[in-house]
């Protein structure tokens, strides 16, 4: 008992720290979202039924897809190689793919910048072997807001389905190809399914942390390619609207923690065998 | 050929390949950039020079904005460490349904999206006074580290022998002797790490940051995010190799740290 009582005063002051600065906040973002400028849903009913609000909403939501799919088609063969390769293989290559983790968002949008502008490195190049007149479009675009968000979230597709292939018995794959079944029937029908619970994290993971990207698309995206976030942070920085604003946030708040729901449900699921 | 191994080895070369091209290859890129003697930004560079490391310290809006970026991470960083270890350590005595409460509280900042957290930041910051200001600032990167710093002394806490803790009991410690000579040494890893955490991740912070910060009150990243919308200053390389080698720094002093207690006796 006394022990925990003491145990109560150690977590107090964090508690109350995250209560204070943090949940309240978040708290009185969502009344500003129903009382502003009076009282009611009408921010709400705004958000879902003018074409530019939805228009961004539809944004994020492919943007987050796409990065997804891509994430998944390249991540799976990076941590199959992962899996098979020599030990030291396998170190260089967790390294390589945690670099980018570990540098900063804005030295890798800026990086992405100088290579891929219209002066940049590419069109530079490209232009001066003559292949091409006019530099290519490569940034500004969906196209330069894809790459350089697969390129931060690769790791939390990787890493999940590292540890679950790891753990794969290869002699099943083997029994179905020396039952008869080919290769790729073999893929298909053992081995991608038994990776499914890592995909499922990995996507999901993936999906979940790019509805709320910010930094990559604002520098690399055009004005076609605005997600929620960046939405959110100009209605407050440049016109103090915090009807909208608070609004919009509450949207990505519910939206990410119904899915973060829906996938520990899946997961509990999948973990009693069901 | 399709079935053959040696198609299979050769394409996952390429793959290897790939990745390793397409994740290093923009950081390779500004190391290089940041050591250019062009004038402007060009690649590959005529030749190399120091100049833009010397643009960067002699420019006082980096030097004032790299200050104020050290100003809030040393004493966020150890904020985040004192309160999230002893977090840590007390969520792991409480074996109760409180406890995964506590915990799902604490890590919330972690889960939801940054910009949330900024936006309500901001807002409730503005009311209290604390925009554009250093304990604002502070606080917000309290608030956004201490999950890393709990969660990191947390996974090594699991696997903490309390029985080691006990037995100094036992044998006549005071609780606080026990925790000063028994568990702080044995977590002491973990806490490291938990700060060096939280110091990469408050030094490179930009989106609560950009809510916070005024011309007068501005972290590098603030700066560097105004300056990067406008032009592609090869300057901003420098400082973007400075911030890379930060965290490169980080890494290399908690690997040692881990290699370390790897061969303590009793871990």
């Amino acid at each position: 008992m006394i022990a925990k009582l003491r145990s109560i005063w150690l977590v107090l002051p964090a508690v109350l720290l995250i209560g204070i600065c943090f949940i309240y906040p978040v708290a009185w973002l969502l009344q500003r979202s129903v009382s502003e400028p009076v009282w009611g849903l009408q921010n709400y009913a705004e958000i879902f039924t003018k074409s530019i609000y939805l228009g961004v909403l539809w944004n994020t939501v492919t943007i987050a897809g796409v990065t997804t799919l891509l994430c998944a088609l390249f991540g799976f063969p990076v941590a199959y190689s992962m899996v098979h390769s020599r030990p030291w293989l396998r170190k260089l290559l967790i390294f390589v793919v945690l670099i980018p983790f570990w540098t900063s968002i804005l030295v890798r949008s800026f990086a992405w910048l100088v290579i891929l502008q219209g002066g940049g490195i590419i069109n530079d190049f490209l232009t001066g072997v003559g292949l091409i007149a006019e530099p290519l479009e490569l940034v500004y675009n969906r196209l330069g807001v894809l790459l350089g968000m697969v390129q931060v979230l690769l790791p939390f597709m990787v890493f999940p389905l590292y540890s679950v292939m790891a753990r794969i018995d290869g002699s099943y794959v083997k029994a179905a190809t020396n039952l008869g079944a080919n290769p790729i029937r073999a893929f298909f029908r053992i081995y991608l399914p038994l990776c499914l619970p890592g995909l499922l994290t990995g996507a999901m993971l993936v999906f979940i942390i790019s509805l709320g990207y910010f930094i990559t698309p604002a520098l690399l995206g055009g004005r076609g390619d605005i997600m929620i976030a960046q939405l959110i942070f100009e209605r407050i920085d440049e016109f103090g609207d915090w009807a909208l604003a608070s609004a919009l946030a509450i949207v990505l708040l519910v939206g990410t923690a119904l899915l973060f729901g829906f996938v520990s449900l899946l997961l509990k699921l999948r973990g009693k065998g069901v | 050929m399709f079935y053959s191994a040696r198609f299979w080895g050769g394409l996952r070369g390429v793959i290897n390949l790939l990745l390793a091209v397409y994740m290093l290859a923009p950081l390779v890129v500004i190391l290089i950039i940041s050591f250019s003697s062009a004038l402007f930004l060009s690649f590959p560079p005529p030749g190399f020079s120091l100049q833009y490391y010397e643009k960067m310290f002699s420019n006082p809006t980096w030097t004032r904005t790299l200050w104020t970026s050290v100003k809030i991470m040393v004493p966020s960083a150890v904020i985040a460490t004192v309160l999230g270890t002893a977090a840590a350590l007390a969520l792991s005595r409480m074996e109760s349904r409180w406890a995964v409460l506590i915990r799902g509280l604490l890590m919330a900042p972690l889960i939801i999206p940054v910009i949330i957290t900024a936006a309500a930041i901001f807002g409730v910051f503005r009311i209290w006074g604390l925009y554009g200001t250093l304990p604002g600032l502070i606080l917000a990167h309290v608030i956004l580290t201490l999950p890393y710093v709990m969660s990191t002394v947390s996974a090594n806490l699991a696997v903490f022998d309390k029985r080691l803790e006990d037995a100094a009991a036992n044998c006549g410690a005071p609780p606080f002797t026990a925790f000063r000579r028994v568990t702080l040494p044995l977590i002491s890893p973990a806490v490291l790490s938990g700060m060096l955490f939280a110091m990469v991740i408050s030094f490179d912070e930009l989106i609560v940051s950009l809510f916070l910060s005024t011309p007068t009150i501005r972290p590098v990243t603030v700066q560097m995010w105004s300056n990067i919308r406008g032009d592609t200053d090869p300057t901003i390389a420098a400082i973007a190799t400075v911030l890379f080698l930060f965290s490169l720094f980080a890494l290399l002093i908690d690997g040692l740290a881990r290699r370390k207690s790897g061969r303590a006796p009793g871990l």
